[in-house]
This record gives structure tokens, sequence and C-alpha cells, in this order.
């Protein structure tokens, strides 16, 4: 029997390591048609901002190569709306919940994370400071070490529960803003968010995101994630949740073995929403082949000459 | 849900009906205006399903009525016969079957391919019926002898090669008809100017939206609508079929 279930620490243990990832699950009940959610390890909840956000103009969406931009711009109907509204319907659900917390100022973040702390089924925040398609904010926090571990050390006095922080790959050395947030008291991090590109329809001669540039997913990402995994598990000491590009369990297991102690699945959702649960029978069936009988025999575990 | 493609019929160059049956089981209920989310087999060029209104459906068949459009619409239009798809659904809202008195569908293109079904819905329910169907030319008009089997069926071609010449917003039908309700689906542009045509005319009007999608289930907030009553809302969850009133037109 395999064991595979994983403590990502200060009481965020899962029933295995795969999440959904926030922003491609809405808030798990868009997917609840075709999968059991209380199989999954968690649930990262779509990006929560402080006020209510509409979001980014059409169009938000273009397919790519392998993958495809997104500039939905974080819509969502603010933290009191969750906090009233949808918590109540989700706080039932036998997964972990994670909230992700997104602001474009630090007391925006102190401020969403104030509101959730009484909502006691919620076993982690995941605090965004990586989404690339907001105008403050956002990507702008998690680019600079110093203000990524501002972020951190504010959400931390008063977030006793489990912090998540989630990374953007658009840096230069993504290692050196997990090690700043690691210092200012993250519990994790989950890499990576999405990257920032963009495409041009070249008969009109136009960008076809109303933002312009928007945020890379889907598998032409996963080679550059896993490697940023990789450098990031042996540059921190807190666990590593890895995402970007994971299509089915063989990807799933390619970011345990670099590192992740745990893997969020977003893009390929849209693709087969049924890509989460199909992972979890792949993991635990690669584990038994490989005679590994709990997740840290497999976080890590990749080979080098 | 998987599929057989029982046939694969080429309607002029661009277009081709997929006839489908459930691999395993009877075909879900659908109702008129619903989409499916189509994977594309074995394609290396593209990575997301591609959302397909329903055309026409039982409770054995279901048809699919395809524009080639890139890749993907492509590589479904050269499907060969016998072929599997995995296809979710039915996704989305449908048009409103409550509607009675004069009902006339405007279609656009390949826009007809919701208006086949609900149009027979619509007659099974005691619905007066009629079809305006606009084209540029003639063999862009889909599936004629269908819709002429089910009501009266008026067609434009901007060439004038078939019916009145010029859009459907020039037919008397739709400017000066007696019309209780619209249903309408075709390219935006056509949309919006059937739609101007009815707030002005004072008649209640629902279009059928195809913004660009990627889950089709109300997941990734990529396909929204700005509407008047909830702001951004997403297209596959609570359309694609819309009252205008709702819209920001």
């Amino acid at each position: 029997m395999v064991d595979l279930s994983v403590d990502l620490g200060n009481g965020l243990r899962m029933k295995n390591p795969v999440m959904l990832a926030s922003g491609t699950c809405g808030y798990g009940e868009e997917l609840a048609d075709f999968i059991d959610l209380s199989s999954l390890g968690g649930i990262s909840v779509k990006g929560t901002t402080l006020h209510a956000r509409q979001g980014n103009a059409s169009p938000r969406m273009v397919e790519t190569p392998s993958g495809m931009l997104n500039a939905v711009g974080l819509q969502n109907k603010g933290v009191d709306y969750f906090v009233e509204n949808i918590y109540p319907r989700i706080a039932s659900l036998d997964t972990s919940l994670v909230v992700n917390v997104s602001g474009s100022s630090v007391d925006d973040y102190v401020a969403v994370c104030d509101r959730l702390r009484p909502l006691d089924r919620i076993a982690a925040v995941e605090i965004n400071i990586s989404c690339p398609n907001v105008k403050q904010g956002g990507m702008s926090f998690g680019t600079d070490p110093s203000m990524a571990a501002a972020v951190v050390v504010a959400a931390r006095q008063i977030w006793s529960r489990h912090l998540m922080v989630k990374l953007t790959p658009n840096v230069t050395d993504i290692t050196l803003i997990a090690r700043a947030v690691e210092e200012a008291g993250a519990d994790s991090v989950s890499l990576t968010n999405t990257f920032l590109g963009m495409a041009i329809d070249v008969e009109r001669q136009r960008p076809y995101l109303s933002t312009i540039t928007g945020g890379l997913s889907g598998a032409a990402i996963r080679p550059i994630a896993v490697r940023m995994v990789w450098q990031v598990s042996q540059a921190v000491r807190i666990p590593v949740v890895g995402l970007g590009g994971i299509t089915c369990g063989r990807d799933a297991v390619e970011f345990l073995l670099a590192g992740a102690s745990a893997v969020q699945i977003g893009t390929a959702n849209f693709i087969d929403p049924t890509t989460s649960v199909k992972a979890i029978a792949y993991i635990e069936d690669y584990m038994e082949r490989h005679n590994m009988a709990d997740m840290s025999a497999i976080t890590g575990a990749m080979k080098t000459p | 849900m998987d599929f057989k493609v029982r046939e694969v019929v080429p309607h002029g160059r661009n277009y081709a009906l997929l006839r489908m049956m459930p691999v395993k089981g009877e075909m879900p209920e659908v109702e008129p205006g619903q989409f499916v989310q189509v994977e594309i087999p074995n394609s290396k060029s593209t990575y997301l399903r591609r959302p397909i209104s329903i055309n026409w459906a039982d409770r054995r068949e279901m048809w699919l009525l395809v524009r080639r459009a890139g890749a993907g619409t492509n590589a479904l239009c050269d499907l060969p016969e016998g072929s599997r798809l995995s296809i979710i659904l039915p996704l989305g809202r449908g048009f409103d079957l409550s509607v009675r008195g004069n009902v006339l569908l405007v279609g656009g293109g390949v826009g007809t391919a919701p208006l086949l079904m609900l149009g027979k819905r619509l007659v099974t329910l005691g619905v007066d019926v009629k079809f305006l169907l606009g084209a540029r030319t003639t063999s862009d008009l889909l599936q004629l002898e269908l819709f002429k089997q089910t009501g009266e069926t008026r067609v434009t071609t901007e060439d004038g090669s078939m019916g009145h010449r010029g859009l459907v917003t020039d037919h008397p039908l739709l400017t000066d008809g007696e019309i209780d309700h619209i249903a309408c689906c075709g390219p935006l542009p056509m949309m919006k100017a059937v739609a101007a045509i009815a707030r002005s005319r004072g008649i209640s009007c629902e279009v059928s939206l195809e913004n660009m999608m990627a889950c089709g289930i109300g997941a990734c907030l990529c396909c929204v609508e700005d509407t008047v009553d909830a702001g951004n809302v997403c297209v596959c969850k609570e359309g694609p079929v819309f009252n205008i009133k709702r819209l920001k037109w």
C-alpha cells in the first residue's frame, strides 16, 4: 500500500499531493459534475481580492502552441462575497481548501487574510504575488525580493495557519525570491504562475489579447517550470508545490522527482476536467511500481549522474 | 463522453456536417442552443477543445455543422468516418422555448446551425416559425432543404446569387414583418445589427454569442460578456444564448 498523504507543515495536511490550481477551477464547484472533489488533495480557489474586480476587457484568451495566453485579470466578487456566499457552499468539501489571495497593496493582502481568519475550514492561504494581468500589485510584488518579503511579513502577522506563496517565473533568479519569502515566514512556495507572453494576429496586425500581453500556461511552459522547481527545491527548506503545464500523471511525477512535495493542475482542467483524479491514480501506481512507500520517497528522487 | 463519427458530409469547400453517436449508452438530453466541447484528435498544433453548437440531436444521434476556421476545425472536417471523439456535453443555456406567436429565426453563415434544432423544437411546440438566413453567396447557405421542410424560409446573399440581395438586416421580413420574437445566431456584427432593429421595433430578441472560450464550464473566466445586471458573466455558463436586454450592446 502506498501512502499518498503529504504534510506541507503548519496544518496543511493533504490526503494526496494533487491540488487544483487557482484560476482554473473556479471554487471547485465548476468541476463537481466531472470529478469527486473529495478525492483531491486540495483546491486552491480563484484569486480573491479585498474588493470586487471586473477583470480585463475581452478578448481574454488565445490558444498558442501547446498552451494558451490568458488575461483574465483576477475577476472575482471580493473577499466579503466569498466569506458570505461561497465559503458556506464549499466548507463541507472533504479536501484541503486553500484561498489564493491577491492585492494591489500590502494592506490589501493583510485585509483579505484578516477576513478569512474566522473561516476554520480554510487550511491555507496562497499569497499570489505573481499575477501578470493586473496593473497594480500582483506580479510587481513577486519580482522584487524585498517587496515579496514585505507582503509575507505583513500577512504572517495576521495569518497563523499555513501560508503558501505563489511565485512568478518572470524573474532572472527565482531562488532569490523563494529564499526571501522563506526568510519572511512562508510555510511553502508554489511555482510557477504563468509566463508573461504575447501573440499577434498578423493579418489584422493587432494583439489577440485586450491587454496586449498575458500569462502563458499549458504544456509549453512545463520544462521551464520543472527546472525552476528543481532549482528552488534545492535553495529552500520549506516544501515546494510544483505547477506549470502538467497535463497528466506522468507530468506530475516529473515535478515530484524534481523536488516538489505536491503539485497543482491548472490549464489541463480545461481540456480534461478529470486530469487531476487520473493523475492521483497514476502517481499511486507509479509509486507502487517503483517501491516508493510514501511521498518522502518520491519528492526530489531524481537521480543525477 | 466518447462518440463515434458515423458520417462526415462535406457542405461545399468550407463546411462539413459530422453525424455521430455515443459509443456507449444514449445521448443526454440537449436543448436547442446548447453547445459541446470537442477534443481535436491527434492534433499537433491545437491544444484546447473546440466549442461547437449543436446542429441537431435526438436520443441516439448528434449533428455538428463545422466551418473550416483553422487547424482544429479543419481536423474535424477531415475526420475519417468511424473516428472517435471525446466530447463534453451538453454545455451552456439554450434558447427560450417559452416564446409564442410569430417567431423569426435569423442566421448568418454557419451560425444557422443551432437554429435548425431550435426551429424544429418550436414547431413541435406549436409556434409559428419563419427562418431568415443570410450568407455571402449561395454555397454558404447550409442545409437549406432542411430549413424549408421545417418552416417558411427566406434567404439573403450578399452577391445576390440567391434570394434577396444584401444582408439579413435589409430584408423586409426583419424590418417590417409581423414578429413577436427573434432568435439570432451569426457573426457578431450581424447579431448587433439585428439586435438594433429588434430594439427599435420593440421586439424581444435573443442572440447566441461565441466569445473565445477555453474551458467551456465556467472555470477560467476567459469568455466573459459584460451584462447590465451582473457585470462580466461567462458566456459558456450563463449563455451562449442571451436576451439582448441583458447585454450592453
